[in-house]
């Protein structure tokens, strides 16, 4: 449920890659805010920048990437209840990656579930001591205590049996199984942040639903923000509050995702929203699916001006090419990033 | 666990059986055997041996018989009685000249290949994890140079130095005094003190392919998804590179310790000729060309048998330590 | 839970435009063999490195040629001579084209051991394609025409670039004519071992089942037998009477013994990731004979692969054949090659007067070094994956 507090806020952030064939611009100035106990879903295609937002609030960004530019602002609470009491802010983009500050962070404060459980899990180390790792590290207890709020964050997390199996090793177990472990190490240490990078885009449908309704129950239980990083948008509409669309490293749009399926305002999401394929649609009108026209740009080569331009149907000519468009409040709460919603509002 | 050894034990008889077979026969493919050569090595040197005295001596070490015959009775003696057979050129048991040559080929592949591990991995690390630096490019030179350097090459030179610039002699592995002396603890101090430059020798080969080895895998595993994840937990950088990816990095390594040993036993070989070592190398090299027949076959057998132990323990070593293939048995 | 969709007021159709989206590109397919070279070329290790291999066999087709003497004749008055130092610069110091002095040989006062120091007033400048000892290029066409050399009989002065071994012979000479079998054995060697690891591995990859079974379990054994002292087993059976080409063919077979087993395990390892690979089970299932499958489709693809492995195991029959000549069991006096040239260092008095008679092991190290780095550059050109 979303509070009244921010907890995150994302000024223009600028996070490029620097490599032999040239630099990609992944992300060239994002913005959007994350707000206390929020679910708030992020999308967009392949390659628009998702994944490198989550990893630029960690401050894990791999090289040859690096933050060049903007702000990420963490509303840390000072005291251990929370409840309206003091927080001081944290420029995360100004803390060295690797140091103590942004390490006790990172898992603690703000954790990652990430898409792809069997590769993420170390096959030689138990599940056990995988979880245990973080809670001795950030709360600073010893081993068998580690040991035992690992089983609680397991039988939190729905994984059956946890004082069994928490001595069992990641190829052991199944797919869902191993996401619940995941999940687990993620909560381990009450983060008031969850980022979860597509955590069931490896998941059959049946074990998708399970691990969904277990982290909106989560959520309630724990008040824990979770930002929700996903292409599929059916899961949006299901699980998030909010809805940050993406494009080619910018933010296109942003509202509750009510207004997102029922008032899109920026063309991108409204071909994404005409390209879902629907239950119920009528066979005699034998519509083709749509699809969005052209492909993604070469991310070596974004096109000037607003990047969505060249397969945008209401492109104008002389505008959508010069220059990118401003972020415009349409309603309260609704942003977009487009021209034909300018100062004057829709 | 017990059992895949007990298999892997099993499997290992008929395969020594195997080997036995073909070194009796590589030894009896020369023409002729140790009495032609003997008697050749008489001849130039002035003396003449009568054909009796010739076929005596034929028949005391039967070398007269059908090959099969001699193979049986050699196995026979091995397997029986730990009878390895009469050295024909040394006129002693074969067991007796091979057992501390062979005790000292042991050590010196052992430590050399420990040595070899300790600089090559801690290198690697450093290089995987700081690509395309300058120290990484020096230890890719390095590395290279120690890949295209015959170690026997290597012994010259060093032996070269060390007689000029020093002074020194390098050869053996003992001085003077303690060549044919008991063990003792003296021994073993002096045998340390010669020992350090052929393991350096021969270690460099080793440890070249351990830094390319070590760098290789690390650089395949460091961009994977679970160091990644662990990177998220907040883990100090350094603890989780050594627990995560350079963990899986070494695997290679366990499940090569057979090869290794097989290859630095191999390589021991010609360093120990140049530097004149109390090992196997100079004394198989003898038997070889003076078609000493036992002598020779059990230099090949008990070699081949020692790889053989170290692909075993290399195969545990691996299986105890992923649990992927552990659990499995 | 369904998703409503958007008002249709708020949705306009899209317009066809098309010439932002495609814009006609002509599209041009390299081959993948040049493909191959764009890559390897990017590679200035692997490009220097077969420059000097190109030079290395050169020197082996044509060793008369850049030979300044021949390799067996000895000039005793120049026995264990030091490298003819080549000087620009006389002795009032002006440039000159390169040129040597006259190398003298007398007794040192203070070591009583014969010295070679030069006498300077006597210069001989170095030509280039100079007029030596008659021999027959290639073996047929008969000419005397050498690389470089002073046109001085070899008794009265001598370029020995590489100085001269206890027999005076001229040991720059000696290297280039080794560099004819060595080199050469290595490639013979690797070929025999092709054939057999391709043939073997490719049967074992391809029909899987028993005879994958007992292929890889021979290669298992053959490798449980330590390689030098199995060669060194195999090389003593060689009689020492056999002519040189013999025991040279002798040789490439034994070191082809072990060595097939490194190139059969490629081949598997290639035929079964293949087998795997989607498409070839498009070709089969477009209902492409097994035969076409395996030409058209799979050949290609391990083929630089196996191009790759080839040169990478190059450098272990040099150095195998180098070892056993070194230790008296390889090649032996007469045939020249460089572990038998080696076998001079292995006296250390010799060694210590004449440090020289150690450059046949720096041509062994550039050697090794050249095809390692050509053979990784060839690795990273064909693996189509890589960036």
């Amino acid at each position: 449920m979303k509070q009244d507090q921010l907890l995150i806020e994302v000024k223009d952030l600028k996070t490029y890659f620097f490599l032999d064939e040239g630099t990609v611009r992944a992300l060239d100035g994002v913005d959007f805010n994350i707000w206390r106990g929020q679910t708030i879903g992020v999308v967009g295609e392949s390659g628009c920048g998702k994944s490198v937002t989550a990893r630029s609030i960690l401050r894990i960004v791999p090289k040859p990437g690096r933050i060049v530019g903007g702000e990420i602002t963490l509303h840390r609470q000072l005291d251990a209840e929370g409840n309206g009491g003091r927080t001081e802010e944290l420029k995360l983009t100004q803390l060295d990656a690797a140091g103590p500050v942004m390490r006790s962070i990172r898992g603690a404060e703000i954790a990652l579930v990430p898409q792809e459980p069997m590769a993420s899990l170390s096959p030689v180390y138990t599940i056990g001591n995988q979880i245990s790792e973080a809670i001795m590290l950030h709360q600073g207890v010893g081993k068998e205590e580690a040991r035992a709020k690992a089983i609680e964050m397991l039988d939190l997390a729905g994984f059956p049996k946890p004082k069994e199996r928490i001595d069992s090793y990641p190829h052991q177990l199944s797919g869902g199984l191993r996401q619940r472990a995941v999940i687990a190490m993620g909560l381990s240490c009450h983060p008031s942040l969850l980022i979860a990078d597509e955590p069931t885009t490896a998941l059959d449908v049946t074990t998708e639903a399970q691990i969904l309704r277990l982290m909106r129950s989560l959520q309630q239980e724990l008040g824990m923000a979770i930002m929700f990083i996903t292409h599929n948008l059916g899961v949006v509409a299901q699980m998030c509050e909010d809805v940050v669309v993406m494009y080619m490293g910018r933010v296109v749009e942003e509202a509750p995702v009510d207004d997102i399926f029922h008032n899109p305002t920026h063309p991108y999401t409204q071909a994404l929203l005409r390209s879902i394929p629907r239950l119920g649609q009528k066979t005699q009108e034998r519509r083709q699916l749509e699809s969005i026209r052209g492909t993604v740009p070469d991310p070596y080569s974004i096109p000037t001006g607003c990047a969505f331009h060249p397969r945008c149907s209401q492109r104008i000519a002389g505008v959508c090419d010069k220059a990118a468009p401003p972020y415009i409040e349409v309603e309260p709460g609704h942003k977009v990033r487009c021209v034909l919603y300018g100062a004057n509002g829709a | 666990m017990l059992a895949y050894i007990a298999r892997r034990v099993l499997l290992m008889i008929p395969t020594i059986l195997l080997i036995s077979i073909i070194s009796f026969i590589a030894i009896q493919l020369p023409p002729g055997d140790f009495m032609t050569s003997y008697v050749a090595g008489m001849r130039t040197m002035g003396e003449n041996i009568e054909q009796e005295a010739i076929d005596n001596l034929r028949a005391r070490y039967g070398l007269g018989e059908p090959v099969y015959v001699q193979y049986y009775k050699w196995m026979n003696g091995i397997i029986l009685r730990g009878d390895w057979g009469q050295s024909m050129e040394w006129q002693k048991p074969v067991k007796e000249l091979i057992g501390e040559r062979l005790l000292l080929t042991v050590i010196l592949s052992l430590v050399s290949l420990l040595v070899s591990w300790f600089i090559a991995i801690p290198i690697g690390v450093y290089s995987a994890t700081h690509q395309y630096s300058i120290p990484d490019y020096v230890m890719s030179i390095i590395s290279f140079i120690g890949v295209g350097v015959p170690g026997f090459l290597l012994a010259l030179i060093i032996m070269y130095f060390a007689q000029t610039q020093l002074n020194m002699n390098v050869g053996g592995l003992f001085s003077e005094k303690y060549i044919n002396a008991p063990w003792s603890l003296e021994r073993v101090i002096d045998m340390l003190k010669h020992l350090w430059i052929p393991v350096v020798i021969l270690a460099v080969e080793g440890t070249a392919g351990g830094i390319r080895t070590t760098r290789a895998n690390l650089l395949d595993e460091l961009n994977k998804p679970y160091v990644e994840l662990a990177r998220a937990k907040g883990l100090n950088e350094w603890k989780l590179i050594w627990k995560y990816p350079v963990r899986i990095a070494l695997n290679p390594f366990f499940s090569t310790v057979g090869w290794s040993l097989a290859s630095l036993i191999s390589g021991a070989t010609l360093i120990s000729v140049v530097l004149s070592l109390q090992t196997t190398g100079p004394m198989q090299l003898r038997a070889l060309t003076s078609q000493d027949m036992y002598l020779a076959g059990s230099f090949l057998l008990i070699l081949s048998v020692l790889t053989i132990i170290g692909t075993l323990i290399s195969d545990i070593l691996l299986a105890w330590v992923d649990p992927r293939i552990r659990l499995e048995k | 839970m369904t998703v409503s969709s958007p008002t249709n007021d708020q949705l306009r159709e899209p317009a066809v435009e098309d010439e932002i989206l495609t814009s006609g590109e002509n599209v041009y397919v390299a081959p993948p063999w040049k493909l191959m070279w764009w890559r390897f070329r990017r590679h200035k290790m692997a490009m220097v490195s077969a420059v000097v291999l190109i030079v290395f066999y050169f020197t082996a087709a044509f060793c008369e040629f850049v030979a300044p003497y021949d390799p067996d004749a000895p000039f005793i008055q120049y026995k264990y001579s030091s490298p003819t130092k080549i000087h620009i610069r006389d002795a009032e110091g002006q440039f000159r084209a390169p040129f040597v002095y006259q190398t003298k040989r007398g007794l040192d006062p203070n070591t009583l051991q014969i010295g070679y120091s030069e006498d300077k007033t006597i210069r001989y400048t170095i030509q280039f394609f100079v007029q030596g000892f008659d021999y027959k290029l290639l073996g047929l066409i008969p000419a005397d025409i050498h690389l470089f050399g002073i046109p001085v009989a070899g008794e009265n002065q001598g370029v020995f670039l590489f100085g001269a071994d206890r027999l005076g012979r001229d040991v720059f000479s000696r290297i280039a004519y080794g560099a004819r079998l060595s080199l050469s054995l290595g490639l013979v060697g690797v070929l025999l071992s092709l054939v057999l690891g391709v043939i073997l591995g490719g049967v074992s990859g391809y029909f899987g089942g028993w005879i994958d079974t007992l292929v890889q379990r021979t290669i298992e054994f053959i490798r449980t037998i330590p390689t030098i002292p199995l060669w060194m087993t195999l090389s003593a059976a060689l009689p020492a009477d056999w002519p040189v080409t013999r025991v040279y063919f002798g040789i490439t077979v034994i070191l082809s013994l072990v060595g097939w087993t490194f190139m059969a395990r490629v081949v598997r390892g290639r035929f079964l990731a293949m087998r795997e690979e989607d498409f070839v089970l498009a070709a089969r299932l477009n209902g492409a004979r097994e035969m076409r499958i395996i030409v058209r489709h799979m050949v290609p693809s391990f083929l630089s692969y196996i191009i790759a492995a080839l040169t990478l195991a190059i450098p272990g029959m040099i150095l195998a054949e180098t070892g056993l000549s070194f230790l008296g069991l390889g090649l032996r006096p007469p045939a020249i090659s460089w572990g038998v040239l080696l076998q001079e260092a292995m006296n250390l008095r010799s060694l210590v007067l004449a440090p020289w008679v150690l450059w046949p092991g720096a041509a062994v190290v550039i050697s090794v070094l050249a095809f390692n780095f050509v053979g990784d550059g060839m690795r990273d050109a064909a693996d189509p994956y890589a960036r």
